[in-house]
């Protein structure tokens, strides 16, 4: 069965590329499953910085575009 | 003491967290250079290397973050990065950074005034990143900036104060602290800086690619320090015509 018929599974973009996350999903369960600790994280979610305690609550959605950015090196 | 924004610092040397071969590399070295503010970029994630994280290295009690909007190239895109920084980092300390052009990296005057004021206004604390313009300092003052830092030369170039003639007239003319900063390739040229009056130095490129990056950050906390005695000391003046240190009298006997 193809993605889109399928409704175990939903597609989101996340830095740039596009990914599939089981409905129900929320951001923290996104950033365990990529392996990031969520407190050195920030999240952009559809252009919006979320705060830290909304990583446990606000649910991924269809074509959510994420961006997860974090301190580097830097001048 | 140096204070900016009433925050007190007891070093005039600012460090960067960029281009060091590794992560206890710029860790001991910042240690060594006793800075108390560093500075730190915004970037995607590595999802490939999700346990790659600066901030393990940095020690948040020690320094201050001064996260930079480095890859903006207009004030929107500045401001994006600031709001991401704040959220990161928990602070509104910025080092306002907006560089259209990547092949010079020299900062655009008209965007960096306009995301400063809208940045002042939204509580940053903007430390705005210039081109050595004492006007363009002036602007920036009076729309908020809690401190100036013009450029000595472009950024990783590492040709010193290329800007004096405009640094001095900034400095002359400032009410907020001025940092010098960009292109301050050796201890010499922070000591410069600071022998102009400058109030501090912020240096990255020099020690993080320096042969031994440790000792280079020491070499530059003494040439800071240095400058910054000579500047309170009182420099004597330069002269056209020599003036003899040695009397002109008593040698009557030679002749």
């Amino acid at each position: 069965m193809p993605d889109y018929l399928d409704e175990s599974v939903m597609k989101i973009v996340c830095n740039g590329e596009e990914r599939t996350v089981a409905p129900g999903n929320k951001i923290v369960d996104l950033l365990r499953e990529l392996g990031l600790e969520p407190d050195t994280v920030v999240v952009e979610c559809n252009g919006v910085v979320l705060k830290r305690e909304e990583y446990d609550t606000h649910l991924l959605t269809e074509g959510s575009v994420l961006e997860l950015i974090r301190f580097v090196g830097g001048g | 003491m140096l204070t900016i924004a009433g925050r007190e610092f007891g070093s005039r040397l600012f460090g960067g967290t960029g281009k060091f071969a590794s992560a206890e590399l710029m860790r001991d070295a910042l240690a060594a250079s006793g800075t108390e503010m560093v500075t730190v970029a915004l970037r995607r994630v590595d999802l490939d290397d999700p346990a790659d994280d600066i901030m393990r290295f940095l020690d948040r009690d020690r320094y201050l973050l001064l996260p930079n909007t480095s890859g903006a190239r207009d004030a929107k895109e500045a401001i994006r990065l600031a709001n991401l920084s704040r959220a990161a980092g928990g602070s509104p300390w910025l080092k306002l950074e907006v560089t259209p052009d990547p092949r010079t990296l020299l900062p655009d005057p008209v965007e960096t005034l306009k995301a400063t004021e809208e940045l002042v206004k939204d509580g940053f604390i903007v430390l705005p990143y210039m081109n050595a313009d004492p006007i363009l300092a002036l602007r920036l003052q009076d729309v908020g900036a809690a401190a100036v830092m013009p450029l000595g030369s472009p950024i990783g170039t590492n040709q010193g104060i290329i800007t004096a003639f405009q640094v001095r007239i900034i400095i002359e003319q400032a009410r907020v602290p001025v940092v010098v900063d960009a292109g301050l390739g050796a201890p010499s040229h922070a000591a410069l800086a600071m022998e102009m009056g400058a109030d501090a130095v912020l240096v990255n490129t020099a020690i993080a690619v320096a042969g031994d990056p440790v000792r280079m950050a020491k070499a530059f906390a003494m040439a800071v320090q240095a400058g910054r005695d000579a500047y309170e000391a009182g420099l004597g003046e330069a002269r056209d015509k020599a003036d003899a240190s040695s009397p002109e009298i008593g040698l009557d006997f030679l002749r």
